[in-house]
């Protein structure tokens, strides 16, 4: 039977989860930038948290959403460059919204690290720490939920 | 790695100001010990005597949903109230009160409750008269023990019929140093 983990007083989760989201901006973005979207990060956070329906996998949550801050903050950054932008080194995720109607009949794990890759590009080590795994684990949950969305495409 | 204090109150200000919170909550300290101060975007919500923050915003989470944060702010003008009733400035306080948990006859006392001015004691057989129900002296004792706001809304004004001070949620020596503040106590 899966353990119903319910929702911590928001408190809790920030103060959890602080140390982690500020080191991925820091290492997306550097240090200034950084601060702002650390605050925006846990903004919207706050925004989507009364709509959580579970406690599980918090830290995956709040760093897919750092890094969507990130994503965008760099996007405005390159938009307003001069330079010509480069497009094709922004990682595109995939829309939000087509993933998570794809992967919503996948085991619960199996999904989250699906969602992380794919959809936030995080590297393996990330999406490990993010679900409290090793990056090998993180690994083969990712392979695993493709293959089963391969043989759900093909059924 | 280590957010900065100024980073984490900037977000903590960001939050309230975006009205984005379900309470908001501080610490204050008091001569009566340290104070957890609660607010909705209703009024105060709670105070708590020798708050353990973890369960106290476990408990405000259920009542008033999870959105529960400690943000100094919004609690600035019932710390700024409490600093002047405790330097005996302030006989009664001026803040609007979120009682949604309080039901019918818990409401009734409690509204009655904040009529008895400051330095005046009543009994729990009064309150419970003027609360309509002259009997229910108990259930008006069960009321100001579950009292979530005290020192606002004044229970350690209520005593027992023979002049007793009988109990108080935060413990006799409280009661006695609020009344004694308020010159209804000599000083013994």
């Amino acid at each position: 039977m899966m353990e119903v983990v319910t929702i911590p007083p928001f408190e809790r989760f920030y103060e959890e989860q602080q140390s982690f989201v500020l080191s991925q901006l820091r290492r997306m973005l550097g240090r200034d930038a950084a601060d702002d979207a650390f605050q925006e990060t846990f903004l919207r956070a706050l925004r989507a948290y009364p709509r959580l329906e579970h406690g599980q996998h918090l830290r995956a949550w709040a760093l897919a959403i750092a890094r969507n801050v990130a994503l965008d903050a760099l996007r405005r950054e390159r938009a307003s460059s001069a330079e010509v932008p480069d497009i094709e080194s922004v990682d595109e995720p995939l829309p939000y919204e087509e993933l998570r109607r794809l992967t919503e009949d996948l085991p619960h794990k199996e999904r989250a690290a699906v969602f992380l890759r794919y959809g936030y590009d995080l590297s393996y080590d990330d999406i490990g720490a993010a679900l409290g795994s090793s990056t090998e684990a993180a690994r083969q949950a990712t392979s695993s939920g493709v293959r089963r969305l391969r043989k759900k495409e093909q059924s | 790695m280590t957010v900065s204090p100024e980073l984490d109150s900037r977000f903590r200000d960001a939050a309230a100001a975006e009205g984005l919170l379900d309470v908001a909550y501080d610490l204050v300290d008091s001569p009566v010990g340290q104070l957890l101060v609660a607010v909705t975007d209703q009024g105060l919500c709670e105070i708590h005597y020798d708050p353990e923050p973890e369960r106290e915003e476990e408990q405000l989470a259920r009542a008033f949903g999870v959105r529960v944060l400690r943000s100094p702010k919004p609690t600035d003008e019932a710390r700024r109230q409490l600093d002047e009733y405790f330097a005996g400035k302030r006989t009664s306080f001026e803040l609007p009160l979120d009682l949604r948990l309080a039901r019918e006859f818990g409401r009734t006392v409690l509204e009655e409750l904040a009529r008895v001015p400051y330095g005046e004691l009543t009994t729990y057989g009064t309150l419970a008269a003027r609360a309509g129900r002259p009997r229910a002296a108990r259930a008006v004792g069960t009321v100001m023990n579950r009292n979530p706001v005290p020192i606002v809304l004044p229970c350690h004004r209520v005593v027992g019929s023979t002049g007793s001070l009988v109990g108080y949620a935060g413990g006799l020596d409280r009661k006695r140093t609020l009344l004694e503040l308020e010159g209804a106590l000599l000083k013994s």
